[in-house]
């Protein structure tokens, strides 16, 4: 599969706080890719930096074989990047209608496209299509998610970039929220997913990325990384922890 | 009874202004959270440029296109050139600013806000300048005993065509949620690929046109323009923002209207000395029990 991104010693900062020192990975056409990492890690700064919400210090990020630094946001997503941020970040006050469909402001003027998406979006959550005229501000926190999500959706994109879409809620959701995300990716959209859900990320993508401080510490297919002790340990809550109880030995914070 | 209907309609005349006014303030507060102060002399630049198109050139067009044409021409002259200046002041006053933080941003407003108010005494003089009489249609209406003139008519139908094309535009049209949305959260707003400049272009150049229209609409109801006449203006409006609850553009045109009326109300039935106390009474109240204006947020955000 062709490459779609390539991030090269990529440096982000805030004020004198370097947030990302020196990542660099890369995305091939139909994958989903998931960083995973602690709170503060930088993974959100990832994300917004292939947006072109913050701005990169050094390195490069190349879609398709086109730069995207210093590219202005609004460009980024009509060259076929979209994002679900983190927290949702529904426009609270707008209806589910509204919402969705300045998901598809790059696309307005093609209207048949737009209403196409739109009715994928509905397939995938035909919860949404029930609620289409109410505020997005009244949803449960799923249903915000699965808006979020539909919204980046709507400018069809090529690459979509996911942030944290597990955040905050119940378990059942988990699982409905990461059958879409798959669905959504055999449906030809290629995802990089941040997430805090380690095992829920490495179960559904085929390769991994460790972020740490800002550095990528581990990196590899998601069946690699999820035999690696050391991720079973930090980020798993797994196996690695029992199994040292069992011998009476204490575990050890990561 | 024929007082009161006479004074709220007085009061509604009045109001529109102010609501013309203070969308101006809404929609740039609603953007950039910022209290652009240099509103107010928009409207009184837009006030004095039409005078000068009634003065100087109404002769002409009046001769070949009526009274009306001249009116309207004067409106447009000056909209057209506020919209102009509105951008200017835009890139000079405030775009270099905007990384320094809110407060920087309202200092350069005051101080936009001054300059702008000399430069208008410098061109027409420290003194009040009036309208000229024959440009302006006077003519009084009677309807069931209530005495109104055909100006105040034009000026609430216009009014309230401007602000249903507003209305309209913002509430009901893609770009008008793009600019609701840009109003509530920037970042996720250029996460949808809207495009932040041509937000801002659009609210700087509307707002002061809107400015502008309302103050040849204001000069041809009181006659008498000044070149300080934005600050008062400007703070009433300002006043009728938060009243309606400010960023929201429903609430900027009721809280005009409403500060209006009871101003008028207040002037007839208390005192006319006092009406301004009488409203900012009203503007305490409001904000005690409901901070956040009448139409302000109340949806909380789910986390």
């Amino acid at each position: 599969m062709p490459l779609l991104i390539a991030i090269e010693d990529l440096h982000i900062t805030y004020g004198a706080i370097e947030a990302l020192k020196g990542v660099s990975l890369s995305l091939d056409e139909g994958e989903i890719v998931a960083v995973l990492g602690a709170n503060g890690a930088g993974k959100s700064t990832l994300l917004n930096a292939v947006s072109g919400l913050v701005p990169v210090a050094r390195g490069r990020i190349m879609f398709r074989g086109a730069p995207l630094n210093n590219i202005p946001p609004h460009e980024i997503v009509r060259m076929g990047v979209s994002q679900s941020p983190e927290g949702r970040k529904v426009f609270s006050t707008l209806t589910v209608d509204e919402n969705l469909d300045l998901g598809a402001y790059t696309q307005r003027k093609h209207i048949q496209a737009t209403a196409k998406a739109k009715a994928r979006v509905f397939e995938l959550f035909p919860i949404l299509r029930e609620r289409h005229r109410q505020l997005a501000g009244t949803l449960s926190g799923g249903e915000q998610q699965m808006l979020a999500i539909g919204r980046a959706l709507m400018s069809s994109p090529r690459l979509l970039l996911l942030d944290e879409p597990s955040l905050g809620l119940a378990p059942i959701l988990v699982n409905r929220i990461f059958t879409i995300i798959r669905e959504i990716n055999d449906q030809g959209t290629s995802i990089l997913l941040v997430e805090q859900n380690a095992r829920k990320a490495l179960s559904h993508a085929s390769r991994g990325y460790i972020l740490e401080n800002g550095s990528l510490s581990i990196s590899g297919t998601a069946a690699e990384l999820k035999s690696n002790s050391k991720i079973q340990e930090a980020y798993l809550g797994g196996s690695a922890i029992r199994k040292r109880r069992g011998t009476g030995e204490s575990p050890k914070s990561p | 009874m024929r007082v009161a209907v006479e004074q709220i309609i007085n009061g509604l005349t009045i109001g529109s202004f102010y609501a013309l006014i203070a969308l101006g303030y809404s929609m740039v507060y609603g953007i950039l959270k910022l209290i652009n102060f240099v509103h107010g002399d928009f409207f009184t630049l837009g006030s004095y440029l039409g005078y000068t198109i009634l003065i100087f050139a109404a002769a002409f067009i009046t001769a070949h296109f009526g009274l009306w044409g001249g009116i309207v021409c004067a409106m447009l002259v000056a909209a057209l050139c506020l919209a102009l200046t509105g951008l200017v002041v835009e890139r000079i006053a405030y775009r270099p600013i905007y990384p320094a933080g809110r407060l920087p941003a309202v200092v350069s407003a005051l101080g936009a806000s001054i300059v702008l108010q000399n430069a208008i005494m410098v061109i027409w003089g420290p003194r009040y300048q009036a309208y000229p009489a024959p440009m302006i249609p006077n003519l009084h209406l009677l309807f069931f005993g209530i005495n109104i003139t055909l100006l105040q008519v034009v000026i609430l139908v216009f009014s309230f065509v401007l602000m249903g094309i507003l209305y309209y535009i913002i509430q009901k049209t893609l770009f008008g949620a793009s600019v609701r949305a840009m109003a509530l959260d920037r970042d996720t707003a250029s996460l949808m690929g809207i495009d932040f400049n041509r937000v801002i272009l659009f609210i700087f150049t509307l707002g002061p046109a809107l400015g502008a229209v309302t103050g040849v609409m204001v000069g041809m109801y009181y006659r008498q323009i000044s070149f300080t006449m934005g600050w008062n203006y400007g703070l009433k409006a300002f006043t009728a923002t938060i009243l309606g609850g400010i960023g929201n553009i429903p609430g900027a045109m009721f809280g005009g209207l409403l500060l209006g009326v009871l101003e008028m109300l207040g002037a007839a039935y208390i005192s006319a000395a006092w009406k301004d106390v009488f409203v900012f009474i009203i503007l305490i109240l409001v904000l005690i029990f409901r901070p956040t204006g009448i139409f302000g947020e109340t949806t909380a955000e789910k986390v």
